[in-house]
């Protein structure tokens, strides 16, 4: 079947747009279940748990159901710790038919029970599965025993894949981390300090981060949950800021901190010039009585830019007037990409995400140029469509779309959990501009066929 | 030290397990769903699953995998999925338009009690499916047995519900491929060609997850078995069942529906398996082997000789699937190599009875499968008795780093290299990749390790 010539999916014509001038002004529907049968490239709530969870190295994670979802996640995120890496480990209830019939509950609080013996973790995270969602386990009441017997938080994840979409499990696992917070001491934490949310320490992205802010002389008393530890979790109240990167998994956690806290917060992101420089300089402006602060962040701009930007002109005098497509998880990552491309000399001419919502699809629209198509939870038949149609020369995604690009003979850049090069910061702009090179202007496309044959 | 808390002490632990040595049965139904030609595998259950299969068959291959799900909600979980996978089948068939859609089922939509085979009647009788299409499905619950068990009973439903029997036989013989690679397969078309024998495999995911790039996506790559091919199938002389877990139910349920015979053989990995392969194939389709073929096992055989002093002796520690597992350990055991580590999270009693057979020559070897069969209890094991190699899928990697050991990547799956899709490890020529494999994880060891004095050229 030919990719091209398909036409979209019925019933998705409202989550596909295309920027045209004079064109009626719809509004792309998200927030809407798949339809059934559409090979989606979405997941489901566990995952989005998982992934948020996932970071924090020095507690226990154990998939309560049968081995699948254990396995799957096993390992996959390259989110690095400092320190302990009891994350990267893979433990299940491995749930058997007796167990679906009879229940799994003396399983899973046999299994903690000699999980923390071994491991001695700091804390452990209990994901309930499709399937512990139905038998009806109460794996409250589990962790709740295992908690007072063995002296360490042990909280329930409430993410059974079918109960909603990967953002559900967002918020599962920012209710989690929420019955955590507080629960330590607050003492010694300096007035200009932040917390640092959604950024997950892929190829070590949130150490970047972390000491930009503290060049400047902040105290960053968490990272949520990248390189995250259970202490630093249990005291991050005492933080002044909560600086929130990848809006979709962690506002709710930054909404409910400033409700019970009182802890204010602000929306960034780390990618490109111009987005990092302004996520320095809107947490400088929050704390105004200490003017070095703002001084030292346009040192650290300064600097930093100076250091890249002349390195980046060969890849930008090559790139220009090259065309992107991008098909992420979440909208507002897209915005940075946009932004992120142009520096470096590239269009836009597909924009999409898997999550993105009402707001973010408008602004999208903003953003982007003439004749820029903007998909929400899109497949692989669209995003080949457009991006033979929009003659595309990079794709920008995931796991599941790189070996896409490779076919029709386009370049990729990994911008999910398979980044192996930090993108975040100013380093990461320089990398991320490098990587976008190296795979555009790689001579395996003059050997491949592009557009079945037609170069 | 990423495994620095596994201790020696090996205790008995109450349903716990700690990375393991299998997966769950959908992602099984998947692969086998590829080596059809034109089908789009279908995922009845939430969207997770199917996401979860796609991407690790696609870190795998590399190659774009496509699949289709239910995407159940809340209430396709309390009223059951039915509406769903009906709703799924109209959709994929009008859009994606595939030959034939290859259900199968999850944890999710089993616990609920939705009938596959029921609702893809009522799907026939809605005429929801068009003229000449085809739904099949698979029962894959996850909370039983492993992926191998899920690729088994994809396998046993295409025989199942597509062979007919028209009285008619065709010189033809069945191979039923258990769980192996495109390359794989295609090697055992190769070798069947070189036979002279007329055979159809099924299924074959060879050209279709080790796809060229030609600058298209095709969405049903050339390769895997055809319908029609599927469909003869019941009126094949016999049929050649490679591995007793992944592939013998479907030469049963080919045997029950349409009266092929079968004869079960273990999967053609290295000298021995192959030889049996070979013999069971010639005899099936009448054929005496030809020169060629006797000259690959002689080159194997000759490297076996060659270099036997590097092998003598070697104690090897390895996991994965039923069907590699047994005749990679008797290779071993020809290679004058010494298992003694052996563990597979699939369960099945004859997959332990076979390999107990094979052990009868390796008594001291530790062995165990199913429940609690994991990569910790491998590596307690590797730190109560050392080993000089390590053979497994990825996972593996962390124990032969910690521990320092030689690894050679086999099986499933495969993260972080290239090859197995493209290079056969079955037939002769397969177990001569085996070897050179082996041999240079071995040689290289021994070249780091040599004292200057002693680091030699001539090896």
């Amino acid at each position: 079947m030919d990719t091209e010539n398909i036409s979209l999916l019925e019933g998705r014509e409202k989550q596909v747009y295309e920027k045209k001038q004079g064109g009626a002004e719809v509004e792309i529907a998200c927030d809407t279940k798949s339809l059934s049968g559409s090979v989606s490239q979405r997941a489901c709530v566990f995952c989005g748990s998982r992934v948020v969870l996932y970071p924090v190295a020095d507690a226990i994670h154990i998939v309560h159901g049968p081995i699948g979802c254990a396995a799957y996640t096993w390992d996959i995120r390259g989110a690095v710790s400092s320190g302990p890496e009891l994350h990267r480990l893979s433990f299940s209830t491995d749930l058997q038919e007796m167990d679906v019939i009879y229940g799994g509950e003396k399983k899973l609080y046999h299994s903690l029970i000699e999980l923390i013996d071994q491991y001695q973790p700091n804390a452990a995270f209990i994901y309930s599965t499709c399937i512990v969602g139905l038998i009806g386990d109460d794996i409250d009441a589990v962790c709740k025993k295992v908690e007072k017997e063995k002296g360490i938080p042990v909280l329930p994840v409430h993410s059974e894949g079918f109960k909603g979409t990967k953002k559900d499990g967002y918020k599962a696992a920012c209710s989690a981390l929420m019955t955590l917070i507080g629960t330590g001491s607050t003492e010694g934490i300096s007035k200009y300090s932040i917390n640092i949310l959604g950024e997950f320490n892929l190829a070590g992205e949130a150490w970047i981060i972390r000491e930009y802010y503290e060049r400047m002389g902040i105290e960053v008393v968490a990272t949520m949950t990248g390189d995250g530890r259970i202490d630093a979790i249990r005291r991050s109240h005492g933080a002044s800021l909560n600086v929130v990167q990848c809006s979709g998994s962690m506002t709710s956690l930054a909404k409910d901190m400033e409700e019970k806290y009182g802890i204010p917060f602000i929306r960034v992101s780390y990618f490109g010039f111009e987005d990092m420089s302004k996520s320095l300089y809107d947490v400088a402006q929050l704390f105004p009585d200490r003017p070095e602060i703002m001084e030292k962040a346009k040192e650290i701009v300064h600097d930093e830019i100076r250091r890249y930007y002349p390195e980046m002109q060969k890849f930008k005098a090559a790139l220009t007037g090259r065309k992107a497509a991008i098909y992420v998880g979440g909208a507002f990552k897209t915005f940075s990409l946009i932004k992120a491309l142009r520096t470096i000399g590239m269009s836009v001419v597909l924009a999409g995400s898997q999550t993105g919502n009402k707001d973010d699809y408008s602004r999208l629209k903003e953003m982007c140029d003439e004749g820029t198509v903007i998909v929400d939870d899109s497949n692989p038949v669209e995003l080949s469509k457009f991006i033979l149609e929009k003659e595309a020369d990079l794709l920008i995604g995931g796991v599941k779309e790189r070996p896409i690009a490779f076919k029709l003979g386009v370049g990729f850049c990994d911008h999910n959990h398979e980044r192996k090069i930090p993108l975040a910061g100013f380093v990461g702009m320089y990398n991320f501009a490098k990587e976008v090179y190296e795979s555009v202007m790689s001579p395996v496309w003059q050997f491949a066929p592009r557009k079945g044959g037609l170069v | 030290m990423l495994l620095r808390h596994t201790t020696k002490e090996v205790k008995e632990r109450e349903g716990l397990t700690i990375n393991p040595a299998k997966t769950c049965q959908p992602i099984g139904a998947m692969y086998a769903a590829l080596g059809i030609h034109g089908c789009l595998p279908h995922s009845h259950g939430s969207q997770g699953c199917c996401s979860y299969h796609r991407s690790t068959l696609t870190r795998h291959y590399k190659e774009p995998v496509m699949a289709g799900t239910s995407s159940f909600t809340e209430g396709a979980s309390v009223f059951g999925g039915q509406a769903n996978l009906l709703q799924a089948i109209e959709t994929i068939f009008s859009v994606y338009d595939p030959d034939i859609i290859a259900v199968h089922s999850t944890c999710l939509s089993e616990t609920i009690g939705d009938d596959l085979q029921q609702i893809t009647k009522k799907a026939s009788d809605d005429g929801k499916i068009p003229e000449g299409k085809f739904v099949i499905y698979a029962s894959t619950p996850s909370f039983i047995g492993s992926h191998i068990t899920g690729y088994a009973n994809m396998v046993a439903g295409m025989a199942e519900q597509f062979t007919v029997s028209t009285g008619e036989k065709k010189d033809q013989v069945n191979i039923v491929a258990g769980w192996m690679e495109p390359s794989d397969m295609r090697e055992i078309k190769r070798v069947a060609k070189d036979l002279g024998v007329k055979i159809v495999l099924f299924p074959d995911t060879s050209d279709v997850l080790d796809a060229p790039q030609t600058g298209k996506h095709e969405f049903y790559p050339k390769g895997g078995v055809t319908i029609d091919e599927l469909k003869s199938t019941g009126d094949s002389k016999c049929t050649l069942a490679l591995g007793s877990i992944s592939a013998e139910p479907g030469a049963i349920a080919l045997d029950k529906k349409c009266k092929v015979p079968f004869e079960t053989l273990d999967m053609p990995i290295g000298l021995s398996a192959t030889d049996r392969f070979i013999m069971s194939l010639s005899k099936a389709g009448g054929v005496s082997v030809p020169a060629e073929i006797t000259a690959e096992r002689g080159r194997l055989v000759d490297v076996m000789a060659d270099m036997e002093q590097y092998l003598y002796g070697k104690k090897v520690a390895l996991f994965g699937d039923p069907d590699h597992l047994v005749p990679l350990t008797e290779f071993l055991l020809d290679l004058n190599m010494k298992p003694v580590h052996i563990v597979s999270g699939t369960p099945g009693m004859k997959f332990d009875k076979r390999m107990k057979e094979i052990l009868e020559r390796a008594p001291y070897a530790n062995f165990k499968n199913g429940l609690n069969a994991d990569m910790f209890l491998l590596h307690q094991w590797i730190k109560n008795e050392p080993v000089d190699l390590l053979i497994g899928n990825t996972y593996g990697k962390y124990i032969a780093r910690d521990e320092d050991i030689p690894f050679v990547r086999y099986g499933f799956p495969i993260l972080d290299r290239v090859g197995h899709s493209y290079f056969p490890s079955v037939g002769y020529t397969g177990g001569l990749r085996l070897v050179e494999k082996i041999l240079n994880a071995l040689l290289d060891r021994q070249d780091r390790d040599a004292l200057e004095e002693k680091f030699e050229l001539v090896m």
